[in-house]
């Protein structure tokens, strides 16, 4: 039985390695990335050049997300945030690491390859970047 | 281009409705509009229907030819088609509609709206509801729908803009409005106490800060205004439907507590209409969650930024305030939440309220009505107002 | 041309199971049996953590801690592990991937029960020594399972330590390696079962100590050197007391083995044991130390190697990435049910 892998295989650069890309009219970084800026528009085709988003950031704002759903089943209740990155933009992924009780607004962290979830036993592992309190 | 009228609405009830179908849902919707607006059938020349995620919810595609097959309107292959923008689905479906007529390109054009949604199970509904956000970067990444407008619940708490009490205070509105709509799904009011003790779905927002999964349709028929009276003395002028789009995702964009798209689409919408907030009397807001029927208030400037929340929790939107009534039918929170029949199922509650026949939570001397549909985190609204004739 | 360690990197998961703990479920006097192994506490992996994680946040530790190295002038990735997350398909490449080595490189998984990753500390050494790669990555990692109700299960841990092997700024010289192997059997797992066994009190003798003291000893000869001439001295560790044992029997102090035993506070890491010792003992070297160093893996067979930490060592950004010391402090207890969830015993119901 095949199972479909490019799908996410594709996503690996921003997943693993937060590569976006930047505007090489205006400067401005982009993530995901994208095939063109939507300030300069025209000008910025063949202009977008992929770009390695610092790990570094704090956190904008978050949610403890305890619906019943297929991922983080034992790790229920989990928190998800928007994180401001030192580049100045903003992010979107997981804090892990801390309860949910001690997350904050302008908390500072960073983040790390963990698995996000998995096609099964025998499916492909899916692994993303989540955010861990700076310590 | 020409004047457009409302004239024949009509719904199912809203709810879990597990005995019926989609197709029995959107037929008897149908049939409840043209009764309404004295019409037998042929006078239809195209047909729009506003549905989510059929494909995923109950395995159809091709939606238009369900509808336009069991409408009995493929007999005369009329031409159909389906609207899809996540939750505002509806409300697309219907400015479709609208321009279709207006445009002179169709003449007499009924717009559904339905949903089938409890043919599948919770936790894969809520993947699907998950699809209207960034699939990729938000979904993907474990971030739900509900989480998504709990981040924004925070940052509005945090920016001082509402509290957690007058996010809350929108469902009590919902729920008082509901206990006067026979066909809502709830039909109880309740109080800030309940809404706050519910269990939590994604910090700080609750079970009853979320729109309920529902099964449901509605459908209303549209004619050019001149023509109206033809059919009905029961009618009511499009004054004005706006659309806006904005990123998909949340996060890319400048500010989470506000939706720029729905600013935008009411603005056009006041400018087209010749009116300004201030003059309407009667709005359905698309409260999916608390939160967002707080920041629709606002981004509607039917209430200054701060004073949306407070006017939730002090009673002032309800229908008999005085002020601007607010999802008299029950909002989505209340009335259900079929996800493709929301945005007609707003043009179905305005139209009563205008033409007086709304059944104990009438508005006095409503003139103007505002619908707000929206998509997904505000990536996709509608604003329509309709006016009094 | 001097090859050795230019920069490394270490992780150990911040979840933390007392052997009392685990000795309630059971039955048995978990503290007594604590005692026993001379190990305080576990750790244990978050469910969202394995091996590839853990590789990948040591491996990235450790460039951070070396900022002029280009990533993609590592010409070799190799990952030792008894708890790999795929039979077929390598940790390693993930890991180069995450850490931007990728394309222009060879990798590949290890396995050798507990000395793994010190067989990839070998290899890179071959080739970098041998002019076929600039810099190598070796890394030593596990989430081994001990089987609920075994002895196995008060020790079996979770970490992981990588190393940058290469021939400038080297921080720590490989005077020499080498190793005893043999074939014997003490501990294996069979394709396609969840838990290892072992050979009872044939895991000691004939196993571990023989092939320790016969690599240590080589090596001493080798080398010319008494235990007297070195600092610090690493020892396989699958409990405190074998690796306390082997090092009287051979003649190092108590003291030298100080610093690199980490498994009474965190438990067996494996693969990650030696590796995760010596990364401790380089927090704290200074130039000059000579470090003695002899791995094992079931199976069986030692890696032995003889270390001086060079002048380099004062000019090493080691504060750019987190000291063990530091990641060690942060530590939180669990029960045993939130532990058999986090390890998977608790079988949940098909998606």
């Amino acid at each position: 039985m095949a199972m479909v892998v490019a799908r996410e295989w594709r996503e690996i650069p921003g997943r693993y390695n937060l590569e976006g890309t930047k505007c090489g009219c205006c400067g401005r970084i982009f993530f995901p990335s994208r095939a063109f800026c939507p300030d300069c528009r025209r000008e910025s085709i063949g202009k977008m050049a992929p770009f390695r988003l610092s790990r570094k950031g704090e956190v904008y704002s978050f949610s403890v997300v305890h619906e019943a759903s297929n991922i983080n089943r034992r790790m229920m209740p989990y928190t998800v945030a928007f994180i401001r990155n030192d580049d100045g933009v903003m992010l979107a992924g997981q804090i892990v690491d801390i309860e949910p009780e001690k997350v904050c607004i302008g908390m500072k962290v960073h983040a790390v390859l963990r698995k996000l979830d998995e096609d099964g036993n025998a499916g492909i592992i899916h692994y993303a970047f989540k955010f861990v309190p700076d310590e | 281009m020409r004047d457009v009228a409302v004239i024949g609405v009509g719904s199912t009830k809203f709810g879990e409705l597990w005995g019926e179908s989609f197709r029995a849902l959107g037929i008897e919707a149908g049939a409840r509009a043209m009764k309404d607006a004295n019409m037998g059938g042929d006078e239809i020349d195209a047909i729009y229907i506003g549905n989510m995620s059929a494909g995923r919810l109950i395995n159809q595609q091709h939606i238009d030819a369900l509808i336009a097959d069991y409408t009995g309107m493929a007999a005369d292959h009329v031409p159909a088609t389906r609207v899809e923008a996540g939750g505002a689905s509806g409300g697309v479906a219907f400015r479709q509609g609208v321009m279709a007529v207006a445009s002179g390109m169709h003449n007499c054009v009924i717009v559904g709206g339905a949903e089938k949604m409890t043919d599948m199970d919770d936790v894969s509904i809520n993947d699907v509801l998950n699809a209207t956000a960034d699939a990729e970067w938000e979904a993907g990444m474990g971030l739900t729908l509900p989480s998504l407008y709990a981040m924004i619940s925070r940052r509005m708490i945090s920016e001082g803009i509402a509290t957690r009490e007058e996010i809350a205070a929108c469902a009590v509105n919902s729920h008082f409005h509901g206990a006067f709509n026979q066909d809502a799904q709830f039909q109880k009011a309740v109080s800030l106490d309940t809404v706050l003790r519910s269990g939590p779905v994604a910090d700080p927002l609750s079970v009853f800060d979320c729109a309920p999964i529902s099964d449901g349709a509605s459908a209303v028929i549209l004619c050019p205004l001149e023509e109206a009276k033809q059919h009905t003395d029961s009618y009511v002028k499009v004054a004005a439907t706006m659309q806006a789009s904005d990123t998909l995702a949340l996060y890319q964009r400048p500010t989470i507590t506000s939706f720029g798209a729905t600013a935008a689409a009411a603005q056009r919408a006041y400018q087209a209409a010749h009116i300004s907030a201030h003059d309407i009397d009667v709005a359905e807001i698309h409260d999916d969650f608390t939160v967002a029927g707080v920041m629709a208030l606002q981004d509607l400037a039917l209430f200054p930024k701060g004073e949306a929340g407070k006017a939730f929790l002090e009673g002032q939107t309800k229908f008999d305030a005085g002020r601007v009534a607010v999802n008299t039918s029950g909002g989505l929170k209340a009335k259900g939440y079929p996800v493709g029949a929301a945005g007609v199922s707003q043009i179905v509650e305005l139209t009563d309220q205008l033409l007086g026949r709304a059944q104990g939570r009438q508005v006095k001397d409503a003139k103007y009505g505002l619908a707000q549909s929206v998509g997904g985190t505000g990536s996709a609204v509608t604003v329509t107002i309709l006016e009094a004739i | 041309m001097e090859t050795g360690i230019i920069s490394y990197g270490a992780y150990v998961p911040r979840y933390r199971i007392k052997p009392e703990e685990i000795g309630r479920i059971w039955g048995v006097d978990g503290k007594a049996m604590g005692s026993g192994l001379m190990i305080n506490q576990k750790s244990v992996p978050s469910p969202d953590e394995d091996v590839v994680t853990i590789a990948t946040v040591a491996a990235r530790d450790m460039l951070d801690r070396v900022p002029a190295v280009d990533s993609h002038k590592i010409g070799a990735v190799y990952v030792g592990s008894e708890s790999h997350p795929y039979a077929v398909k390598p940790t390693a490449t993930i890991v180069a991937e995450a850490i931007g080595a990728t394309p222009n490189m060879t990798a590949a998984d290890l396995e050798f029960a507990c000395k793994a990753g010190t067989a990839g500390f070998q290899i890179c050494l071959g080739l970098v020594g041998s002019g076929m790669v600039e810099y190598g990555v070796a890394i030593g990692a596990d989430t081994s399972q001990g089987a609920p109700g075994d002895a196995l299960e008060y020790s079996a841990a979770a970490g992981g330590a990588a190393y940058l092997f290469g021939s400038e700024h080297v921080i720590a010289r490989v005077n020499k390696t080498l190793s005893f192997t043999t074939d014997t059997p003490d501990f294996w797992r069979r394709e396609g079962q969840t838990y290892p066994v072992h050979g009872g009190r044939f895991t000691g003798e004939p196993a571990y100590f023989r092939h320790v003291t016969s690599a240590a000893k080589m090596m001493l000869d080798a080398m010319g050197t008494k235990p007297a001439d070195y600092t610090y001295a690493i020892f396989h560790q699958p409990n405190g007391k074998f690796p306390t044992r082997v090092a009287k029997q051979l003649g190092f102090s108590n003291e030298q083995i100080a610093c690199g035993l980490l498994t009474p506070e965190i438990g067996n890491t494996y693969s990650g044991a030696v590796p995760l010792g010596l990364a401790h003992v380089l927090d704290h070297a200074k130039a000059g130390d000579r470090i003695f160093v002899v791995s094992y893996g079931s199976g069986a067979g030692s890696d032995a190697f003889d270390l001086t930490v060079t002048d380099e060592m004062t000019r090493f950004q080691r504060d750019r990435a987190p000291v063990l010391d530091r990641i060690l402090s942060y530590t939180v207890a669990i029960d045993y049910g939130t532990y058999a969830k986090f390890k998977g015993s608790i079988a949940l119901p098909e998606e």
